[in-house]
């Protein structure tokens, strides 16, 4: 649904996008993270075809975003990073101009604005001027006009940003429950426990550059290896350790405990687990130490520093 | 939740949709974000009360200063003094709401970027062409009518009133137009500053840019208005015809220059809060250097000509439409010279000797050894004037500056014809060297002009600034490498040649 290779944009001597390439398939969420100033907000720009790229090409719902630029802004909704609403308009008449402005008919307008503001809580504010709404409010109702002509693909940045928890969850559950109905998102977001919570992808965006790209689980094996298990018994594990080196590699390991990193659990767990029974040791469990995409990306921005400083030398 | 709506249906105007479809397809868009401004200005009293006081207050006031006045100069016998302060005092009545426009196109334009709302308008499928007229319609619109409106209650006052005088309606028919293009120039001029700008502070500063040339107008349209011979003609005063076709053609260049500006990647990602110099003055180099559009710096001599050709190639119609417009100067010129009112009234019999050195007092053609670079110098001063003033008016000076000179040319053949010479010395002492002459000026005309006229169309994947630089670049690249030889060979061909060639003619000919 959003294609783009090798998108490239420069400005003057500043080249604030490189050769970004991405494929966010129809159906799915994809995350981009990165630092501020990364080339984020510029892809996304490029992909609404508001910034033509200096090199490159990109297809937004099957249009080309350099030839087709009004098909593309048809086929998106945006979220952008300020809100920037019409402070003077109440919120209904606001919708109903983007409404016009996307050539929606009066009874879509209405139907589709209620049922929006109803879904994010917004209803008792329909009559209500935009200058008056908080922050958290002014966030879900630019969402709602992202939504409004109910596009194919949705490019959110930071869509939960000036949220609390109940309405930052409320957004979620849109963005998963619109993805089950083959909705495409891109999403920019610093949120790191959000983006491995909802998306199915994640892409890693440092000056400009994509440096990590794939899933949760496959960015994890590539940055921080593969999974670690942790054993506990019920009892001191006697020289249980020295018998499963073979098997995996040990980590730490305490008295009655053991954590190891193994690539492939699913086969070697329950040869760790008969042999632990052959030895006498009574597992109470075991389970993979969680690993958060905040590891993931912290050793992603290192080891990226790392080549930046070899280039530098 | 439902899908229901197609957000194609936007675009549903069929590929082969007639122009008039698409000026109503544009238009009905245009007119969705007019009717949002126009409301928003309407809620905002800070631009209602100025509106309302100018509409229906300052046209009393106008009328009762025009009254007074009129009465206070007649006691000194300056009647047409106190008659003539009444149009101009209508043209006030009409400016002064029209000043409100600037305000409110900064404000919608400038106003909108500072409060970060410009970007979701900007992600809708709305076309550039579409965000513009809509934009520049809702800046217009309520200033204009509340200057038509209290240009209407000024001259209902006035009918009513106790002044006697009436205006001629051909007149107020001046002043309404000059108005809306004063109103025009003014909001179109604000497009152009506020997609340059970033915040409403620096588009304030740099409004001064329309305002001070505003004020001068005025200023000029006030002495025309008292002092025109033919301020009572039933056909409207010549002067400011002629001051109106001027706004409007600045008009047609504000709006292509407007529309050429005011697209998203300019919107977004450009600013001239800060004018790095340096930079400018960097690409430019790398430009003039450049063998090609993308600044793929010449290895030598041989691949930078390349590229002064190339450069050359880009003028493309300017070279075509300069050379066209010399042609009409020298055309023009003769014309004029056919009058007799304009005629030198040469004597008939004279001699090839006598004709040249008559027409010596009249000409500057050299027929002595006058020094090469005084010759450079004529040319070059005048080329190098028609540049600089072509970026300031888009190209326009460039092509009326320069061929005035053949115009004087075309009116000098005439004479020469009309005085029955025999012309063989004329085109031996113009063509002489004219031959590299005439192409190079030409060609450093239509350099200027382009360079001028390319911020109203930068090419296609370029923004004005990008254009701008590299039309300059290209500029450079023809001067130094065809203009300046150019006139440099043709200058020493004038001082040295073209001489002998003209004396070796005069004295085979006959009188």
């Amino acid at each position: 649904m959003i294609e783009a290779y090798e998108l490239t944009k420069v400005f003057d001597d500043f080249r604030a996008v490189d050769c970004v390439s991405l494929n966010v398939p129809r159906g799915s969420v994809v995350a981009l993270l990165g630092p501020n100033g990364a080339g984020k907000t510029t892809t996304v720009r490029m992909l609404t075809s508001i910034l033509a790229p200096t090199s490159g090409w990109a297809k937004v719902a099957g249009y080309s975003v350099v030839d087709q630029p009004e098909h593309v802004r048809a086929s998106v909704g945006v979220l952008t990073e300020q809100h920037g609403l019409y402070e003077r308009m109440k919120a209904i008449e606001y919708l109903d101009f983007f409404g016009r402005v996307y050539r929606m008919s009066a009874a879509n307008r209405k139907r589709r604005s209620l049922e929006l503001m109803e879904r994010f809580g917004l209803t008792f504010a329909l009559d209500k001027r935009l200058g008056d709404y908080s922050k958290g409010m002014k966030q879900k109702l630019a969402l709602v006009r992202a939504m409004l002509h109910d596009p194919p693909v949705l490019l959110l940045d930071e869509p939960t940003s000036a949220m609390d928890p109940l309405s930052a969850k409320q957004v979620r559950d849109a963005i998963l429950e619109l993805q089950r109905g083959d909705r495409t998102f891109l999403i920019t977001t610093h949120n790191l426990t959000e983006a491995q919570q909802i998306a199915s992808k994640i892409a890693i965006i440092r000056s400009g550059r994509i440096v990590a790209d794939g899933t949760f689980e496959q960015l994890a094996r590539q940055f921080v290896g593969d999974p670690i298990m942790e054993l506990r018994a019920n009892r001191p594990m006697n020289g249980f350790v020295s018998e499963v080196t073979d098997l995996v590699t040990v980590v730490e390991s305490g008295e009655n405990w053991l954590r190891y990193r193994v690539a492939e659990p699913e086969q070697s767990n329950p040869v760790l687990l008969r042999r632990a029974a052959e030895l006498g040791v009574e597992v109470v469990t075991l389970a993979p130490v969680s690993r958060t995409l905040e590891d993931v990306y912290l050793q992603v921005v290192k080891e990226d520093e790392g080549y930046g400083n070899d280039d530098q030398r | 939740m439902t899908i229901s709506v197609n957000p194609l249906d936007t675009l549903n105007l069929p590929p082969d949709a007639g122009w008039h479809a698409r000026l109503h397809h544009t238009m009905g868009n245009a007119l969705i974000i007019t009717r949002r401004e126009v409301r928003d200005s309407f809620r905002d009293w800070r631009i209602i009360a100025p509106i309302v006081i100018l509409t229906f207050l300052f046209p009393f006031l106008a009328q009762f200063v025009a009254g007074r006045f009129a009465e206070f100069v007649a006691g000194y016998g300056a009647e047409v003094v106190g008659e003539r302060t009444i149009p101009f005092l209508l043209m006030i009545v009409g400016f002064f709401p029209i000043s409100i426009s600037l305000v409110i196109a900064l404000e919608t334009f400038v106003g909108e970027k500072e409060r970060r709302s410009l970007e979701p308008l900007l992600s809708t499928p709305l076309s550039n062409t579409e965000l513009y007229i809509g934009k520049t319609l809702a800046a217009m619109i309520p200033p204009l009518l509340s200057s038509l409106g209290g240009m209407a209650v000024y001259l209902i006052s006035l009918v009513a009133g106790e002044v006697a005088w009436r205006p001629q309606p051909a007149l107020v028919v001046q002043i309404v137009m000059l108005t809306i293009v004063q109103a025009l120039v003014m909001v179109t001029g604000a497009v152009v500053v506020s997609s340059q700008t970033t915040s409403t502070r620096a588009a304030n500063l740099l409004a001064s840019f329309i305002v001070i040339p505003m004020t001068l107008l005025i200023q000029v349209e006030s002495i025309v208005m008292f002092l025109a011979p033919d301020t009572d003609s039933p056909r409207g005063i010549t002067a400011l015809w002629a001051i109106i076709v001027g706004m409007v053609v600045a008009v047609i260049l504000l709006l292509r220059l407007g529309n050429s500006i005011f697209n998203r990647e300019e919107l977004l990602g450009r600013t001239i809060d800060q004018l790095n110099l340096r930079s400018v003055l960097r690409n430019i180099w790398r430009m003039t250097r450049a063998v090609d559009n993308r600044g793929t710096p010449a290895r030598n001599l041989r691949e930078w000509y390349g590229g002064v050709f190339g450069a050359v190639k880009a003028l493309g119609p300017a070279i075509w439409i300069t050379a066209g417009v010399f042609v009409v100067a020298f055309v023009a010129g003769w014309a004029i010279g056919q009058a007799p009112e304009w005629q030198l009234n040469l004597p008939k019999d004279a001699s090839m000797n006598q004709a040249a050195t008559m027409l010596g007092r009249y000409t500057s053609i050299p027929t002595s050894t006058g020094t090469l670079l005084f010759i450079v110098w004529q040319n070059g001063r005048i080329l190098l004037a028609a540049l600089v003033l072509a970026i300031f008016t888009f190209g326009i000076a460039a092509v009326i500056l320069t061929p005035t000179v053949y115009a004087v040319i075309g009116y000098l053949f005439s004479q020469v014809y009309i005085a029955g010479y025999n012309p063989t010395f004329l085109y031996a002492g113009l063509l002489t060297h004219g031959v590299i002459e005439i192409p190079v000026i030409v060609l450093a005309a239509a350099a200027s002009f382009r360079l001028g006229a390319i911020i109203t169309r930068p090419p296609k994947g370029m923004t004005v600034g990008q254009g701008w630089t590299l039309a300059v670049g290209q500029t450079v690249r023809i001067a130094l490498g065809i203009v300046i030889p150019g006139l440099l060979l043709a200058a020493f061909i004038e001082a040295f040649i073209t001489p002998r060639v003209v004396v070796a003619v005069l004295s085979g000919g006959g009188g």
